[in-house]
């Protein structure tokens, strides 16, 4: 028999906010353990939660962003479960009225667009994170526990999607293409390897062509999009084996192991799944009148389809508009910005996507932390239009720019890079080379088009690199006439 | 299967007085995490049913159409500022902890992943 | 000589002014007044001698260079055990908090320090606020003044008993279902429950969250108005917080009650109260029909309703509330081999048994499966609740019932029967399940010599009208600030 998947995925995003969700403690990433801490989101006895206004506005934000409907009032409810890591042993989370519920994202796979709905997007709380110390850090032969609760309280917010998509690939080009709509957002730093942005995928097969849902199984603990991806295909693939072999799916949870390549089984109790959800008392509704979504609709940037559509009209190849899109609002505001100021649309583009995206890989940081903006690409492009810069040139102007040596006309100057493209001082040099070379100028006296590019060449050599290869190329063709 | 049992009882006509509330007293125990002992469990399943039988009388009000409150005041929107305070010292935060090492809180290991 | 721990707080702070009394003097008389009392009532869990003679110094100094700290300057104050106080041990009554000392004050703890308030202690109080009795303390019951084999009543007892018994001139109570005016009732002092939002629940040890309110006790109605006064107040870190007016709650005081309408909740003053609580409840609604007011019966069909709907929403928010007391960041650890093994120790020997019933109670009312025949029908209850108060208020300007359907009732004597002791609280209940304010005002004594506590209940922030009504029934009762036998001698009577 022939099997077909059926996956849903939940994705947490992280906000980034400067405080957390319902205390005023700093959200930021990397702090020593335990010294982003208080009352508040360490649970201790009296303390009261009060709700951060951006992340609730960044919530309407990613909403709108998925077409979904904005409550216009929702309310808070406690998900009540013990673990460690979790101070008040309940979260602060949303249950029946969510701020966003039944959206869609288009996703494309090798050509193909398709729908995903969205169910709902949610609010909630981050819990703390638990360090298994002993037994080579595995959970079950650890010796015990250390706990820390600087992430205890970051805002999260919760994307469920309906359970429409049927492969791995599609499953990772959902995931990539929401992180580039929270990245555009500017809503959340989204780094799958630091937990920021986190996906879980529900997977269940069944019969080719038939409608009954399968048994579904949950799986947690991808933190890249090739994990995701891959750990998706091993489920379906372990799923496929265990009907084909006359067994049953368990209803489960299951984490993936990078190193392994494979899915386990994680212990789970009868009671885990009977959250007692009820209205947390310490909140009051929010209400989001319609006044204020339009506000914060006409607030949002510029969203990945929206920038592909206009891009493509600029003549940008689809590889390329790709690379774009995925850098995010930074990338696409250089970009736009030296367009804007009259750039040529794929000379930019081909450096954002070749040197600039390299570079940033290279050196690990990110475009905002460089000097680089749309005016200094702008100037690059026009030095590089006028020749006064080579190709490899302009390039290596710009990893300068990046590196923070100057402007484009700082950067070429000081590293001596213009290009002679002045033809009474380039005269002088092909007449020494031409008088160095008599043989080969009387090739090229006589047509032989093979002998201009030797001719160039020593040429450049004379000029240690500076000429413009066209010009004095153009230059020798003359001579020949002559 | 006795929960179910128990649905039907509450859902149905009697409501207070004679109705047998049926409580998987020990599952109730381990939602709410108390190590309580098979006498203990037996004693307070009594108490609670007593406790219910009487709760149940809520059951007797028709509501149909009536919105639950959870809030007994008409408010919404409450938030604060997105802006940072500063923390507890850590030593502050770690002062009470029954187990503290390399500033974590300490517990012993733990059976369930999350 | 009559001792200053006697005196009333418009009294005392008369005397701070006028230098007739120190700060000091005020507070030692006050310590002694624990240390004769203290042994028989266990009102308190911890007397904070060193840090309340240090305050007062401040006080007195302060006063020396022409500086008034604020309305409670130099009053010594008492606080329930379940606010949390920073540097200063804080229980809520549960021997999972054994050694707890928190790091920061709530906000009304620093809102009477503001006013120059002198903490002089923590109180004893039912585990983490959950009876009627205070013999639900981790730490043992507290008495009551008037007869030390009777309980002062509950939650807030050790705040009720320090009041009548004169170890505290003030103090703090939380009132999640009558803790506040239950106490006060069987102590023979005043005891107020504002409405829900007024006073700041940030450092509260929380109990049922849409229901807990703190409040003072005092000895007379104009002490209360003017600790409400101080405590009441928008608070940036409690988002159930009332965010407009705050008026001056004493500004009525003294008006009568003229031309007011009051109304008898009629299922609340007849079947199921004692007869000598019912007779000085009648005398007492006589005499405010005698001031003028426009005396009616009215029928809140839903009241009988109340108490059940309340047993099912507090233990169910209390569930939740308590689930942070697990032995990993504070408080007490029973060691297990896993955590989830020593949390479940820490709880079983941490929490006590009433505290374990309404865990489990409101565990269960919200599992799988149960919540709308339990909780979600007893919120609905809640809102017809409210209604029925919404529409009595159209009518009438406050509402009167008896306090408690009985006097203080022998130490020992409800333990065993938890419901019984639930009863207690059915005149009480329905004011937390609407949010709306409530007072408890002595007004007369049975045959035992135990005191009664008359009702008052207002439409939300009616506090004005609350404290007008209740200055009435404390003028026009032959109470006249009475104190318990145990201090007469000391009181100089």
């Amino acid at each position: 028999m022939e099997y077909e998947a059926v996956i849903g995925i939940e994705t947490h995003v992280e906000l980034a906010t400067a405080s957390k969700m319902f205390c005023g403690c700093p959200a930021q990433f990397g702090a020593d353990p335990n010294t982003n801490v208080c009352p508040v989101c360490l649970g201790l006895p009296g303390a009261l939660p009060v709700p951060n206004e951006q992340a609730i506005e960044w919530i309407v934000a990613i909403g709108l962003a998925l077409d979904c409907e904005i409550a216009h009032r929702s309310q808070f409810h406690r998900k009540n479960y013990f673990y460690a890591d979790q101070p008040k042993n309940y979260q602060i989370s949303q249950f029946d009225v969510p701020v966003c519920s039944g959206g869609r994202l288009d996703i494309e796979v090798a050509g193909v667009v398709s729908r995903v709905r969205i169910n709902r997007v949610h609010m909630e709380e981050d819990t703390g994170k638990m360090i298994h110390v002993g037994g080579g850090g595995r959970i079950k032969d650890a010796d015990h526990s250390l706990l820390d609760f600087n992430r205890s309280g970051v805002p999260l917010v919760e994307i469920v999607t309906e359970p429409d998509l049927s492969s791995p690939q599609q499953a990772r080009a959902f995931a990539q293409e929401l992180q580039t709509i929270v990245l555009a957002l500017g809503v959340s730093d989204a780094k799958l390897e630091e937990g920021s942005m986190r996906f879980d995928g529900n997977v269940s097969i069944r019969p080719k062509g038939t409608q009954e849902m399968g048994t579904k199984v949950e799986v947690k603990n991808m933190n890249s999009f090739r994990s995701l991806e891959r750990a998706l295909a091993y489920e379906i693939e372990r799923q496929t084996a265990a009907l084909e072999a006359g067994e049953q799916v368990l209803q489960e949870t299951r984490h993936w192991d990078e190193g392994a390549g494979v899915t386990g089984g994680m212990r789970s109790k009868e009671e885990s799944s009977d959250y007692r959800y009820f209205p947390e008392p310490d909140l009051v509704p929010i209400e989001i009148n319609d006044t204020r979504r339009e506000a914060i609709r006409n607030a949002l940037p510029e969203l990945p389809a929206a920038r592909r559509l206009r891009w493509a009209a600029l003549g940008i190849d689809p590889a390329s508009i790709a690379v774009l899109v995925a850098g995010g609002s930074d990338l696409a505001g250089v970009f736009d910005g030296a367009v804007a100021a009259g750039a040529d649309p794929k000379t930019v583009a081909n450096w954002l996507t070749g040197e600039v995206t390299a570079f940033l890989r290279r050196e690990l940081v990110d475009l905002g932390a460089t000097p680089l903006t749309g005016g200094y690409l702008f100037e690059l492009e026009r030095l590089y239009a006028a020749g006064d810069l080579s190709s490899t040139a302009a390039k290596q102007v710009l990893v300068g720019v990046l590196a923070g040596e100057g402007s484009p006309a700082e950067v070429a100057e000081e590293r001596d890079l213009i290009q002679i493209s002045d033809t009474g001082a380039l005269a002088t040099e092909i007449d020494r080379v031409l008088a160095e070379h008599p043989a080969a100028y009387q090739r090229l006296k006589e047509g032989d088009p093979k002998v201009v590019g030797f001719l160039v060449g020593q040429v450049m050599k004379v000029t240690a690199g500076k000429a413009d290869p066209k010009v004095v190329s153009t230059m020798l063709r003359q001579k020949a006439e002559d | 299967m006795g929960r179910r049992v128990c649905m039907e009882s509450v859902r149905g006509a009697p409501t207070i007085g004679g109705m047998a509330i049926d409580i998987d007293i020990a599952y109730v125990a381990r939602l709410a995490r108390i190590d309580l002992s098979d006498e203990e469990l037996e004693r307070i399943g009594r108490q609670l049913g007593g406790i219910l039988e009487h709760a149940a009388l809520v059951q007797q009000l028709p509501t149909e159409g009536v919105e639950p409150t959870s809030h007994p005041l008409p408010m919404v929107n409450a938030f604060r500022p997105d802006r940072v305070v500063p923390p507890l010292e850590r030593d502050t935060a770690l002062t009470q902890a029954p187990q503290a090492e390399d500033g974590y809180f300490r517990v012993p290991p733990t059976l369930e992943a999350e | 000589m009559s001792s200053p721990a006697d005196l009333t707080l418009a009294e005392a702070s008369a005397g701070l002014r006028g230098g007739k009394l120190s700060a000091r003097e005020l507070l030692e008389a006050t310590f002694d007044r624990a240390s004769l009392t203290e042994a028989e009532l266990h009102a308190y869990l911890t007397i904070d001698h060193e840090n309340a003679r240090a305050a007062a110094a401040a006080a007195d100094e302060a006063q020396a260079n022409g500086l008034w700290v604020g309305p409670l300057h130099g009053i010594p104050v008492a606080i329930k055990d379940n606010m949390v106080t920073a540097a200063l041990q804080t229980t809520a009554g549960s021997q999972i908090l054994a050694g707890y000392v928190p790091p920061y004050d709530a906000t009304a703890v620093t809102a009477l320090k503001s006013a120059g308030a002198i903490i002089v202690g923590k109180t004893n109080l039912d585990e983490f606020a959950m009876g009627s009795s205070t013999e639900n303390s981790g730490y043992g019951p507290s008495a009551n003044p008037w007869d030390t084999t009777r309980v002062p009543g509950g939650s807030s007892g050790g705040s009720a008993a320090a009041v009548a018994a004169g170890s505290a001139m003030i103090a703090l109570g939380s009132d999640t279902g009558g803790s506040i005016r239950q106490p006060a009732s069987l102590c023979g002092v005043v005891g107020m429950k504002p409405t829900y939002g007024l006073v700041s629940r940030y450092g509260l040890i929380a109990f049922a969250s849409s229901l807990d309110q703190i409040g003072p006790i005092s000895r007379t109605v104009e002490d209360a108005a003017a600790t409400l006064e101080v405590i009441a107040g928008h608070d940036p870190l409690d988002a159930t917080s009332y965010r407009g007016e705050y008026p001056r709650y004493r500004s009525l005081l003294g008006e009568g009650v003229s031309g007011l309408r009051v109304g008898v909740v009629a299922e609340l003053s007849g079947a199921g109260i004692h007869p000598e609580v019912l007779s000085a409840f009648r005398s007492a609604v006589d005499s405010l029909a005698e001031g003028g007011a426009i005396v009616s019966e009215v029928s809140l069909p839903s009241m009988e309703y109340a108490l059940s709907a309340y047993y099912l929403i507090a233990p169910a928010e209390c569930s939740a509330n308590l689930a942070r007391f697990d032995g990993v960041r504070y408080g007490l650890r029973v060691d297990g081999a896993t955590v989830e093994e020593m949390t479940a120790r820490t709880r079983a020997a941490g929490f006590g048994p009433e505290v374990t019933r309404r865990i489990l109670l409101g565990t269960y009312a919200l599992s799988a499966g149960y919540y709308d025949a339990f909780y979600g029908q007893a919120q609905k209850v809640r809102t017809l609740v409210i209604q029925d108060f919404t529409r009595a208020y159209e009518g009438v300007d406050v509402l009167v019932s008896p306090t408690s359907p009985i006097t203080a009732f022998e130490l020992g004597s409800r333990t065993e029967d938890p419901l019984s002791m639930y009863l207690v609280d059915v005149c009480t209940i329905p004011s937390n399940l609407a949010g709306t304010p409530g007072i408890s005002v002595p007004v007369g004594i049975d045959g035992a010599g135990l005191p009664i506590g008359f009702q008052i209940m207002a439409p939300a922030l009616g506090e004005e009208v609350l404290f007008r009504v209740a200055a009435e029934v404390e003028r026009a009762s032959a109470w006249n600030n009475r104190r318990p036998p145990m201090v007469e001698a000391d009181h100089g009577v």
